[in-house]
């Protein structure tokens, strides 16, 4: 799976968490979720669960701290995949 | 010196006799029984097998709660609760708060007894296979008993008091008095006042088991709630949930609001499980006071009141109801008021019990009738010999009534009574 399919997954996952728009149509590498899609903090726990049932991996705790844009979480994904 | 003047300003329903205002006005006039055969509970070897659920299409929930919030929602009373509550809201003619500042003299009391059963054993069964990461964020706002007044007070985006009472089949009425107190107190315009109850086999269960549930009209459901009759044989489960806008008489002129009805005062106590009261049973004393004190708090006299919407489950306790109202009002036979219970429709919906009767109660007073009772034509003979039989409609009267008590008694030996009139 390369970067590009990612990314367009987790568009799909992270979609419905995200409270501004105009962040979600800017979507790059770089974005962040709390800042630039406003997605509220107690619903990343979510987004990391959809992550999980999406790409059938486990993501730690360590792991899902970094989470927090777009690049780390791309990161973190392709990592547990490797590992997979 | 007066008391401030608190009125009604909107209603919503969610009940097994109609899942909006207009639906349940027309179902209880017309005594349409919302009481079916649950196949799961047979399933589930209960011994009643029926029960008041309110029935809807999924997708009307669209219309009240955002994508996230309705994902993994697992919570039959939040759901209820919203949708009465917001329907209420609306129909008071308010609209959703978009601006970032609370509505600093709006609140929300919203009672429950218990909440998301359905998400709690969810729940539970990760947890119990160490699985508690996998539990995601809406386990907590979702089985937190205050998750109702939570959402709707972040819905409607309120500044004052938000938060749930608990007492039991008491608290949807108790809400409502609690609310009235915070506005005559000064302390809030409008509160959006309510109770909710969840469906299912685990909030049912208990009940059942302690076998005050009827379990020979499984063929039958629409018969098996039987208020004050001789064959009432115990309360049918039910759901749902009611809500009530009450607003300060000042508040509702100055916006040219719809009043339905003035609430003029109530009163709620307990028996204090003494004097003949238990965890399950009341004290008679106690209930004869708390409907005296409101009668009292409401500045009326017993024979102002045209109509009592009991609480009246339909279990052997009718008759002791029947005789406490006679004694706290010292009115009987002819002299008696009319009286009715909801439950012979909806069932008994517990927490939600005390606020969907008092929709039913408020739109008797702004529709000008009184439902009848269904199933009691074989009226039971101790109620026969204190009051009239006449008192006791069967079919809904073409009536228009002043002033209507309402009282909802409660588990832990607590009661609450509410004088509703109508408004002019």
């Amino acid at each position: 799976m390369n970067k590009e399919q990612l990314l367009s997954k987790l568009r799909v996952i992270i979609t419905p968490y995200v409270q501004n728009e105009e962040g979600l149509q800017n979507l790059n590498e770089n974005t962040d979720f709390i800042k630039d899609l406003e997605i509220n903090s107690a619903n990343l726990v979510d987004v990391i669960l959809d992550v999980e049932d999406e790409f059938d991996i486990e993501i730690d705790n360590e792991a899902m701290e970094k989470m927090l844009t777009v690049k780390a979480s791309i990161q973190v994904i392709e990592q547990k995949l490797k590992a997979k | 010196m007066n008391k401030r003047r608190v009125v009604i300003t909107g209603l919503g329903v969610i009940s097994s006799s109609g899942t909006n205002v207009s639906e349940f006005n027309s179902n209880i006039q017309k005594g349409v029984s919302g009481i079916c055969y649950i196949e799961e509970l047979k399933r589930l070897n209960f011994s009643c097998q029926i029960a008041g659920l309110p029935i809807y299409k999924k997708e009307y929930l669209n219309d009240y709660f955002n994508s996230i919030q309705l994902k993994g929602l697992s919570a039959s009373g939040m759901e209820y609760g919203v949708m009465a509550g917001m329907d209420a809201w609306q129909n008071a003619g308010f609209s959703v708060n978009k601006s970032n500042i609370p509505l600093w003299d709006t609140g929300v009391i919203f009672g429950t007894g218990i909440l998301g059963v359905d998400k709690f054993r969810e729940a539970i069964y990760k947890v119990d296979n160490g699985n508690v990461r996998r539990l995601g964020s809406t386990t907590v706002t979702q089985t937190m008993a205050s998750g109702i007044s939570a959402f709707l007070g972040g819905m409607i985006g309120c500044g004052n008091m938000v938060t749930t009472n608990s007492s039991a089949c008491s608290t949807g009425t108790e809400a409502i008095l609690m609310a009235y107190n915070r506005i005559t107190n000064n302390e809030a315009e409008v509160i959006l006042a309510g109770s909710t109850s969840d469906s299912g086999p685990y909030v049912w269960g208990g009940f059942d088991a302690m076998r005050i549930l009827p379990y020979k009209y499984n063929d039958n459901p629409t018969e098996a709630s039987r208020p004050m009759s001789a064959t009432a044989s115990g309360f049918v489960p039910g759901s749902g949930a009611g809500a009530l806008v009450l607003e300060s008489l000042e508040s509702a002129k100055k916006r040219g609001a719809t009043i339905y009805a003035e609430i003029l005062g109530g009163h709620v106590n307990s028996g204090g499980q003494r004097g003949g009261g238990s965890m399950t049973a009341p004290n008679n004393e106690a209930v004869q006071r708390c409907i005296r004190k409101a009668i009292d708090n409401a500045s009326i006299q017993s024979e102002d009141i045209d109509v009592i919407n009991g609480h009246l489950t339909a279990t052997i306790k009718d008759v002791d109801e029947i005789q406490n109202w006679c004694e706290a009002l010292k009115r009987k036979g002819e002299d008696f008021p009319y009286i009715n219970s909801l439950k012979s429709m909806v069932g008994h919906c517990l927490a939600a019990s005390g606020s969907i009767e008092s929709v039913a109660t408020v739109l008797q007073l702004k529709e000008n009738y009184v439902f009848g009772n269904i199933n009691c034509e074989d009226l039971h003979p101790e109620i026969a010999s204190l009051i009239n039989r006449e008192k006791i409609p069967t079919r809904t009267l073409d009536f228009s009534p002043n002033i209507i008590a309402k009282a909802s008694f409660g588990f832990g030996d607590v009661n609450a009574c509410v004088i509703f009139k109508k408004y002019s």
